[in-house]
């Protein structure tokens, strides 16, 4: 146990000068007179004293709770039971903030109901998608793992939106599931700092100063953390429905977490319960795809993974396509009444992005006839998921609704579709860092902040897991801005908005999507990945040669120039416009229609780029006016978005702001101005009221900071002789 | 940043060792020896500004309890900082424009269009061309030094004589840079200034946003403040009037009589039907683009042309509302309203009332006035030409006769007529006659001018009033009827709101709000004509359909003057309610 003691109390440390190195704090008012005095004060400082930092506290209270528990072992196996970071869930919320935390060297304990089922797909198989890519890159930029598994594990990948606009450009992979769940977990069983363990946690263990102590298990264990992360998904007081009949599951077949819900109902929180569901599988066996159409695979393959080890090609199976015929509508309007929605015995819709067949029927009566995707599920598996086909009818309706369907004539089903219900607490009592409001070192991630989607699960999950190793280790915490990428929107969504619905990241969701693309979310990402300590040295050295070859092609694009001669005139050709003399590679690349492809064709290319270098360098070169905008644009306005509202700011003691502006605002407690903003109800007035707000207090501050100086000045003036260093002193003592 | 973009590689071979060595001197300057934040803010972000040796910063700011402070991650993309050369790094913050001198009121000798912010400089140099004009094209000016120029418009026709007055930053009203443009003190000049600003790049000054300005950058005291942030939030005109009393006493050039809340006023606005309508179609085409931007797979291939001829009729709307906007041109050219009547029913009564002056000669002799006479009125800022014409009749006097004919011309080219009779004769048989004539001269110019009955001498014959309706039923050509006594004064209002209505401007408060309603709907189109001229050079170049959808936003906020978050909404929700989509 000491070992464990001074082993954590040495990484604080370091945590903090750290820290102190890497981001340029603005001191708070009782220590602003030197940072570098003030971390050496710290260091030998007791704890006892009451300005002593939130991780010195927490660390005297494990160590007092563990000593005093009623059974204690001593040296035997307590020792083991103390970690850095807790995740509670294995999923991908759960996969990628065990992975992050231990990465960063915290000792990580994952605990799920289940090991066989870490990284389970129980939806769809597929990773990607509009929106949902540029996720998955931002999580592999950060460090993250989703983007390798799927890039390892996929059965077909798609480019979509190909000619739409790099911004909108998407990557879609439809994985193999076994495959996928089983590359995840030897990764993280293979990831040093981190323990797996299978276990029901029914209870979080808490502080004396609002803070997380750890977590107590359905058969009593305790594990103590300083940092704990809830990645529940659908188990928390999970319920499947097929049909009218019900059952407690989180899953279909696994059983769902009981008392977790009460226990944090207990300390505080608000929770609500969302809706989802999963269409049923089919025996590919049983299926006849001679008349129906295929979808392939690109022939050439993108990746998500920036790491070019991943990107190992293998054979693409094929999708097809089928369509709900006359017969399936039939049969769904004369059983209207046995669907949960239509019946009237579930209140609660659906997503709106995710409707039932019988939805879909109803509410566009003139459209004939759906399309309905045919997906393997894997190579060695014979499911076939059925897309678009997600129904709440009951189980004996659904073959013969399958059957409808052109080549499922005769198919055979393998499971049932399902809804699942679920609790979830809505994220406004979280902050942008992810870890509540309420609770000191509590995280949430996936879909117990509302949200749907391995992709946001993972996302969710890797910032979480970056934040609550940093907690546990006392260093700051990072939040991705709202314009810094997908990320931050997704998070700035979820702690800002009141959501009716299991959350889905979209294109047109992100305001500034033209400067949050997949081509550059390593620029954007990796260097703060690097910083902190999750993109090791080789991928760092791989991203630096990237930008390096990239920056050095514009400038060659930029200075190298052409008169005349075949390029000119394909160029001219296939634009439509003339090309002028002495023309520089840049301005030809410029012209509509141009690729950098016809540059490459006639030998004015430069071949030791990669692809994807080459896709960099065309997007900015091409779109560098839209883009500058853009980032002026943002600028512009980041200036004021972001600045910090204070967190003890009581909002029903501004008269200036609208009744309503008041109590959201008190709801969700923003950070910042923007997010402010940006929760409903709050009009431009408010914020304008707002900022003369913060500005009269600040005058405030000020007026009395003056007051005092001038009081310690005379008091300075009637004391003959001050020492040096006095000053220091008080302020640490 | 520049050494970067020269030698990367060099460079950043090094970057590591350089950012240790920096963040040690980071460490060891020792910060000033006081406790104001402020202060302490400033050089926390001197240090990154000056120290950071990347573009990309991590940004970390106290807030209260420990370990909550957060690192903030500006969006910096590598790749385009790589790119950026000082000169393009961005000005912050947006530049306003107002009139700040007080308008309806009687003419004021000059009157001051102010400019604030970051590119005040700038846009003032785009339409202020300085009467000594440097060789250099850039307007740079000294700092409280006035120069003399002329205002031009963006076809470079000059607008007004002025004087630019620059204050650079710190050292003004607001702390920012601050350019006051003098023009002269008529309404439509001012307004014009105002206009070709706003061209310019301005953004127009919400109510009371100089003096909030002011306040944040550190100016004004709380009291003071503490108006300001209730005339921000002032619900009613008369609120918003109480809460500028209080800041008027401790400030001057405030004109702010506005409520922030225009939306409720814009619905009685010339322009504001179609600002919806062109908002609703803005909002219907980002919803099919972007649509098939996230369910590629799930709908029907977009139909280009429709989206295109769609824009197009948008912008044509623009163009046509901007050009043909009543007000606007009203503003330029005014208006010219004749009167006309049999002899002696007081026309030029009523002009002398309307116009406070002496203009006419009025006697009790009918056919005193024998040529036209003009005289100015303003009626809520807009610049009216009263004609003044002979009585019609049918005459033998060639003085007259030839007056007579004046008459009708000038009735011809009138924006407006307003028909005189006279309350004591009631309707003859000779203004049957009368309004036949003038009807003749309508149908002769294809156009139909509307026609306001004035029943003069109310005062002579109170009944008329009652009695009317049944004598003149018949001529429901008049669009308006209004009872009016020249000698007293009675029914000028009703006059000028008949007027303001025939001209669609009705339901105008006073004071000019209803203008600066208009006006900033008139900015709204602006922006949103850029919005779409960009539109239409993207879809000329062929850009991908993404990119449509950025000036199609950026169309939709300047119509809507809400958040980018709210039209994301507004266009998932629109997505859902109308396409079969989801898997």
């Amino acid at each position: 146990m000491a070992t464990t003691t001074l082993f954590t109390l040495h990484l604080c440390r370091f945590g903090q000068s750290f820290s102190k190195k890497l981001f340029s704090t603005s001191p708070s008012s009782d220590t602003l007179l030197n940072p570098h005095h003030v971390t050496f004060h710290h260091k030998l400082r007791r704890p006892n004293s009451s300005s002593v930092p939130a991780f010195f506290r927490r660390f005297s209270a494990v160590a007092a709770a563990s000593t005093s528990g009623e059974a204690n072992y001593d040296g035997i196996g307590t020792a083991d039971e103390k970690y850095d970071v807790i995740v509670v869930g294995g999923g991908h919320a759960g996969c990628e903030a065990a992975l992050a935390s231990a990465r960063l060297g915290a000792r990580t304990l994952l605990l799920t109901l289940n090991i066989d089922r870490i990284a389970w797909q129980p939806c769809n198989p597929a990773v990607g998608g509009p929106a949902k890519s540029q996720l998955v890159h931002e999580v592999d930029a950060l460090g993250g793992e989703i983007g390798k598994i799927a890039d390892r594990c996929y059965l077909q990948k798609r480019v979509l939106n190909v000619s739409r606009g790099p911004a909108v450009r998407a990557l879609r992979a439809q994985t193999d599931k076994r495959e996928y769940a089983m590359q995840m977990k030897s990764v993280v069983e293979s990831t040093p700092n981190l323990s797996i363990r299978e276990a029901m946690v029914t209870d979080i263990l808490l502080g004396k100063n609002d803070n997380v102590e750890g977590v107590c298990t359905f058969f009593g264990m305790k594990f103590y953390a300083p940092s704990v992360v809830l990645t529940t998904g659908t188990f928390m007081s999970g319920k499947i429905w097929v049909g009218r009949t019900s059952m407690p599951a989180g899953r279909a077949g696994e059983s769902a977490s009981h008392g977790l819900t009460e226990n944090l109902q207990r300390l505080g929180f608000e929770t609500d319960r969302l809706k989802t569901g999963t269409p049923a599988r089919v025996d590919i066996r049983t299926v006849d795809f001679s008349g129906l159409e295929p979808q392939h695979g690109d022939k050439e393959v993108s990746w998500f993974s920036f790491d070019p080890d991943v990107h190992i090609e293998r054979e693409q199976m094929c999708c097809y396509l089928t369509r709900t015929t006359g017969r399936t509508h039939q049969i769904i309007r004369d059983n209207l009444h046995e669907t949960p929605t239509y019946g009237g015995w579930v209140e609660a819709k659906g997503p709106r992005y995710c409707p039932s067949i019988e939805d879909k029927i109803v509410r566009f009566q003139d459209k004939e006839s759906h399309q309905i995707f045919l997906e393997p599920e894997g190579r060695s598996v014979p499911e076939l998921y059925v897309q678009g086909f997600s129904t709440g009818l009951p189980e004996r309706l659904q073959l013969p609704l399958l059957r409808t369907l052109p080549g499922l004539e005769n198919c055979s089903m393998l499971r049932p579709a399902y809804a699942v219900e679920y609790d979830y607490l809505p994220a406004h009592q979280c902050a942008r860092s992810l870890m509540t409001k309420k609770i000191q070192g509590l995280f949430f991630s996936g879909q117990i902040n509302g949200t749907t989607g391995y992709e946001e699960a993972a996302a969710q999950g890797i910032i979480s897991g970056i934040n609550a190793a940093r907690y546990a280790d006392g260093k700051q915490l990072i939040v991705l801005e709202r314009e810094s990428s997908y990320i931050g929107t997704l998070i700035d969504d979820l702690v800002t908005k009141d959501l009716r619905e299991p959350y889905r990241m979209l294109t047109s969701r992100s305001e500034h999507r033209l400067l949050l693309r997949s081509d550059n979310a390593d620029s954007r990402l990796t260097p703060l990945a690097h910083e902190i300590g999750l993109i090791d040295d080789r991928r760092w050295k791989l991203y630096q040669e990237k930008q390096a070859r990239i920056s050095e092609e514009k400038k060659r694009l930029r200075s190298v120039r052409i008169s005349g001669g075949d390029l000119a005139a394909e160029v001219s050709r296939v634009s439509g416009q003339p090309v002028r003399d002495s023309s520089t590679l840049e301005s030809l690349l410029k012209k509509p229609h141009m690729q950098y492809g016809i540059l490459d064709e006639h030998g004015f290319g430069n071949i030791e780029l990669s692809r994807i270098e080459k896709e960099c360098v065309e997007i900015d070169i091409k779109y560098e006016g839209f883009i500058l905008r853009q980032q002026s644009q943002l600028q512009q306005m980041v200036t004021q978005q972001h600045r910090q509202l204070p967190e003890d700011l009581d909002y029903h003691m501004i008269t200036t702001l609208s009744i309503e502006a008041r109590e959201k605002l008190s709801k969700v407690r923003p950070q910042t101005i923007g997010q402010a903003s940006r929760v409903g109800g709050v009009s431009p007035a408010d914020i304008t009221a707002l900022l003369i707000v913060l500005e009269a207090n600040r005058r405030k501050a000020q007026e009395q900071s003056r007051y005092k100086i001038m009081n310690a000045m005379r008091a300075k003036a009637l004391e003959e002789e001050v020492p040096e260093v006095s000053c220091t002193e008080t302020v640490s003592s | 940043m520049l050494r970067a973009s020269e030698k990367p590689n060099a460079v950043m071979a090094h970057l590591p060792a350089l950012r240790v060595l920096l963040r040690h001197i980071n460490c060891l300057i020792p910060p000033p020896r006081t406790s104001m934040p402020a202060l302490c803010t400033i050089r926390a972000t001197c240090h990154f500004l000056l120290l950071s040796p990347k573009p990309r910063k991590l940004h970390a700011t106290a807030t209260s309890k420990g370990p909550e402070n957060h690192a903030l991650l500006l969006n910096r993309d590598e790749r385009v900082a790589r790119n950026v050369t000082p000169s393009d790094v961005v000005e912050k913050g947006s530049t306003i424009a107002a009139i700040v001198t007080s308008l309806g009121g009687p003419p004021a000798a000059v009157g001051i269009v102010r400019l604030s912010g970051p590119s005040a400089v700038s846009v003032a140099g785009r339409v202020f061309r300085p009467a000594k004009r440097s060789k250099n094209n850039d307007w740079k000016p000294t700092s409280h030094v006035v120069e003399y120029g002329v205002v031009l418009d963006s076809e470079g026709n000059v607008i007004d004589e002025v004087l630019a007055v620059p204050m650079l930053a710190p050292k003004s009203y607001t702390r920012e840079d601050v350019v006051e443009i003098q023009c002269h003190g008529s309404e439509v000049c001012l307004r014009r200034v105002l206009r070709t600003c706003l061209e310019a790049g301005a953004t127009l000054a919400q109510p009371g946003e100089f003096t909030l300005r002011a306040f944040l950058n550190g100016r004004l005291d709380l009291s003071q403040a503490e108006n300001v942030g209730r005339l921000i939030t002032a619900k009613s005109v008369a609120a918003a009037d109480a809460a500028l009393a209080g800041i008027q006493a401790c400030l001057t050039r405030i004109w702010f009589d506005l409520i922030l809340q225009c939306n409720k006023i814009w619905a009685c606005g010339g322009f504001s039907s179609l600002v919806r309508s062109l908002r609703m179609q803005c909002i219907e085409l980002l919803t099919e683009i972007e649509a098939r931007l996230d369910f590629e797979d799930e709908m029907p291939p977009l139909d280009l042309n429709i989206i295109m001829d769609k824009i197009h009729s948008m912008s044509q709307d623009v163009e046509s509302a901007l050009e043909a906007e009543n007000y606007d041109r009203l503003l330029q050219s005014g208006l010219q309203i004749a009167i006309v009547g049999r002899p002696n029913v007081g026309k030029s009564s009523l002009l002398n009332a309307w116009s406070k002056s002496e203009r006419a000669i009025v006697t009790e002799i009918a056919g005193t006035t024998r040529d036209v006479i003009e005289a100015s009125v303003s009626v809520n800022g807009i610049p009216i030409t009263l004609l003044d014409t002979a009585g019609i009749r049918d005459t033998d006097d060639v003085v007259e006769k030839i007056g007579v004919e004046r008459s009708e011309a000038v009735a011809r080219g009138a924006d407006l007529i307003i028909m005189t009779v006279s309350a004591v004769e009631g309707w003859t048989s000779e203004d049957t006659k009368l309004l036949e004539r003038i009807q003749s001269a309508k149908s002769s110019t294809g156009s139909l001018i509307p026609v306001i009955l004035a029943v003069n001498k109310i005062d002579c014959n109170p009944r008329a009033e009652t009695d009317w309706d049944r004598g003149c039923q018949s001529h429901d050509i008049f669009s308006k009827r209004v009872f009016t006594c020249a000698v007293t004064g009675q029914g000028l209002q009703d006059l000028e709101r008949a007027v303001l209505e025939l001209v669609g401007l009705d339901a105008i408060p006073s004071g000019g709000r209803q203008w600066t309603v208009n006006q900033r709907q008139c900015e709204q189109l602006v922006r949103t004509k850029e919005a779409l001229e960009r539109l239409q050079s993207s879809i000329k170049e062929e850009l991908p359909l993404d990119f449509w959808t950025i000036d199609l936003r950026d169309a939709a906020l300047s119509l809507g003057q809400i958040s980018g978050e709210d039209i994301s909404e507004e266009v998932l929700s629109n997505i859902f309610g109308k396409f079969c989509i989801g898997k």
